[in-house]
């Protein structure tokens, strides 16, 4: 971050706008960028998921807005826009209103926390992981203050699920990042990247001695997004739309943006934490074998990167909505027996294992 | 000192799972069920008035429209009580044939279900794949009637004419089974599926007999009870009806699975008759102004859903004096207060589902 900081200033200073400037709107660019990229990211997937549950049900998907059907979340977009906004009568109008602000400003900020180069975190403190935990689990409230503000029964019941299962699944998960915690010896999310690295490419990755922490945190991530076989609280046959269902219009449309917009966070946390996230595959990055190092290499590699993180998160998304068309919905009382009863105590053994493992590294 | 509350929820008319026309009122204590009453009367269409305004064949086309996904099966039923009270011999090929038809459209309407039902369950793929396969199905039946729904092939007296594309029909007998073994790889075995239906909504043989429950929900509770066995147009055909044991959802699903193989067996025994018989020659009775000399008829069929009948008094009018249908859905919407008692909310969807109910069938 220092050296786009450095060449920020030095580009300012070029045409004479004072260092002060510089400081305060720096911090201001990155939101900016997540915000574009968010919404090209969003239109993206919810395109994707529609293209491969065609493919995994023997359909076309979308195929007639635009060429391959490109266009048409865009279009679906614009008419939520333009779609009425109901607020029900006796719903509490003023949370009515704020849960979908609120739901978005943890997705941003999960965003900016992410190191998607060697070079590119925005928000880069010491203790990245633990922020992370805490935003991550933010929609639920946002949720469920939706849920219980819409003053609707199936709404409330969603949102009461979500919640259940939210804080169910949030403590294999954190055992789970206790457990990578150890093995990188850092709360930070790049040091953790760079302490995957190894000479051979995958074989530094801590998704290979943690392979039972990955199979939970893939699984409590399905449950914390709330996406099917977990996806309780917005059950279509049981609960209409869950704590969504008294929504319309845009209104609509942020919870389901803020839905895909952590589909992708997440996934992209995943693949840091276990799959060596901007690290190449292959040891060393493809650019510096082409150009080898040249001033060209330099600068592609850091695009080399952000490409190696999303295409490891493409591939962890394209995992969950495979799960997705294939798998039937848990009941709930499962679903939580699943997580206390089977979960937990293997997120547990797991870290048990991974500190030994740790351990018998350092002997 | 505890507080009891309990919360009434209207499941429906206007819920994804209730397919708009049935209403549930459910009484919950925390997401448990403690009474269930149904609502129904929601796709009313008055199909038993109508018939006493109605002659004899101007009632016919409308007869297909009270299970829209087993049509054959009423207009069968209703052209058999007809045919009973005029004593009309149908010719053994009619016979066939309509044996044939009626057994494809009880494998696409089970096929149907399973759609639906993993769509209850939350499963998205199964609804594609079965209706996939219920197309072929449909397709044939346009071929052949030029109406993929609301068929009206059977006439007084044998059918309307003779069947063709019979090639189509070995088509799907080749490609069905195939396609039903995916099936089971997919959800037989699938440990939610599994958790979600096994000893869920438990159906004894007592509470089944005594809530009047025909067809398939019977016989997965263990009754040896298929009218089929007794009924002239299955009379040289060699089948054996599906008994489960368990009477759960599990239950009610296997047999429905094994119940479109037993179909698939009566359609390929038919059509090796069909394959050799000559073309069909029959002698319809001229429809119009048809009078059913006084007295009361009955009939049963074994359709989809359970034990279907009808039933006509004829005051030796043009049309009847009183017609009434007896349907399977009708009994088993009757069973959901016993059955969702105590079970959880999303356990009652799967429950209901399981159960195979088809409002218009319920409402007629």
């Amino acid at each position: 971050m220092n050296y786009l900081y450095h060449l920020y200033i030095e580009f300012l200073q070029k045409y004479g706008i004072p260092k002060l400037a510089g400081d305060i709107t720096f911090y201001i660019i990155p939101f900016c960028i997540i915000a574009a990229v968010l919404l090209v990211v969003v239109l993206i997937l919810v395109l994707a998921e529609r293209k491969l549950l065609g493919f995994f049900t023997q359909r076309k998907g979308p195929n007639r807005v635009g060429l391959w059907g490109i266009l048409q979340t865009l279009a679906d977009a614009f008419k939520l826009l333009f779609k009425e906004n109901i607020t029900p009568q006796n719903a509490d109008k003023f949370l009515f209103n704020l849960a979908p602000i609120l739901v978005f400003v943890p997705v941003m900020t999960v965003l900016g926390i992410i190191p998607y180069s060697s070079e590119f975190t925005f928000v880069n403190t010491s203790t990245n992981i633990i922020l992370y935990l805490v935003l991550a689990m933010f929609p639920v409230l946002s949720i469920f203050l939706g849920g219980w503000a819409s003053n609707n029964k199936y709404s409330l019941m969603g949102a009461m699920r979500a919640v259940a299962q939210v804080l169910s699944y949030e403590v294999p998960m954190t055992f789970v990042i206790l457990s990578i915690v150890v093995l990188a010896s850092s709360m930070n999310l790049t040091d953790i990247t760079l302490a995957q690295y190894s000479r051979f490419g995958i074989t530094g990755w801590f998704g290979i001695p943690c392979f039972i922490g990955f199979a939970i945190m893939f699984i409590c991530i399905i449950a914390e997004l709330n996406r099917c076989p977990f996806d309780l609280p917005e059950a279509e046959s049981e609960l209409i739309c869950g704590y969504n269902t008294e929504y319309s219009g845009m209104r609509f449309a942020v919870f389901y943006l803020s839905e895909y917009a952590m589909l992708f966070a997440n996934s992209i946390f995943l693949s840091i934490l276990f799959l060596g996230g901007y690290l190449s595959p292959f040891g060393g990055y493809l650019s510096h074998m082409i150009w080898r190092d040249t001033q060209i290499a330099n600068i592609l590699v850091y695009f080399e990167q952000a490409f190696w993180l999303f295409l490891k998160s493409g591939l962890i998304i394209f995992c969950i909505i495979w799960v997705r068309a294939t798998l039937p919905r848990l009941a709930s009382f499962d679903l939580l027996k699943f997580s206390w009863k089977w979960l937990l105590p293997i997120s547990v053994i797991n870290f048990f294992i991974i500190s030994v493992y740790k351990l018998g590294g350092a002997l | 000192m505890t507080m009891k509350t309990t919360l009434k929820l209207n499941l429906g008319p206007q819920h994804p799972s209730t397919h708009g026309v049935l209403r549930l009122i459910l009484e919950l204590t925390g997401e448990q069920i403690t009474s269930c009453e149904p609502d129904v009367g929601y796709l009313h269409r008055g199909m038993e008035k109508m018939a006493e305004k109605m002659s004899y064949i101007q009632y016919l086309p409308t007869v297909d429209r009270i299970d829209y996904l087993a049509g054959f099966f009423y207009s069968e039923l209703y052209i058999r009580t007809i045919e009973k009270a005029l004593n009309i011999e149908i010719p053994e090929k009619a016979k066939k044939i309509r044996a044939l038809l009626l057994e494809l459209n009880r494998i696409s309407s089970h096929l149907l279900w399973i759609g639906a039902f993993l769509m209850d369950l939350g499963a998205i793929s199964p609804f594609f794949y079965a209706f996939r396969e219920r197309e072929m199905i449909l397709r044939y039946f346009e071929k052949l009637t030029g109406q993929r729904m609301m068929y009206n092939y059977f006439v007084f007296g044998g059918v309307r004419h003779d069947i063709d594309f019979l090639e189509d029909i070995e088509e799907i007998l080749n490609i069905l089974p195939e396609k039903i073994k995916d099936y089971e790889r997919i959800i037989t075995d699938n440990p939610i599926f599994l958790t979600r239906t096994k000893n869920k909504g438990v159906l004894t043989q007592k509470t089944a007999i005594n809530y009047a429950i025909t067809g398939v929900n019977l016989r997965a509770s263990g009754v040896n009870y298929d009218i089929r066995k007794s009924d002239y147009l299955y009379e040289e055909i060699d089948f054996n009806p599906v008994i489960m044991e368990d009477g759960d959802c599990w239950a009610r699903y296997k047999a429905r699975i094994l119940e479109i193989k037993e179909s698939l067996k009566i359609v390929k025994e038919v059509l090796e008759y069909l394959k050799k018989s000559e073309k069909l020659k029959q002698n319809l009775i001229k429809p119009i102004g048809i009078i059913l000399p006084e007295g009361e008829y009955y009939s049963e069929i074994e359709a989809p859903r359970g034990l279907a009948s009808c039933y006509i008094v004829s005051d030796g009018k043009e049309n009847p004096y009183r017609l009434k249908w007896r349907t399977g859905s009708y009994y088993s919407v009757n069973l959901l207060r016993e059955l969702l008692v105590g079970n959880y909310l999303n356990d009652a969807i799967a429950i209901a589902g399981s159960l195979d109910i088809i409002l218009p069938e319920v409402d007629k």
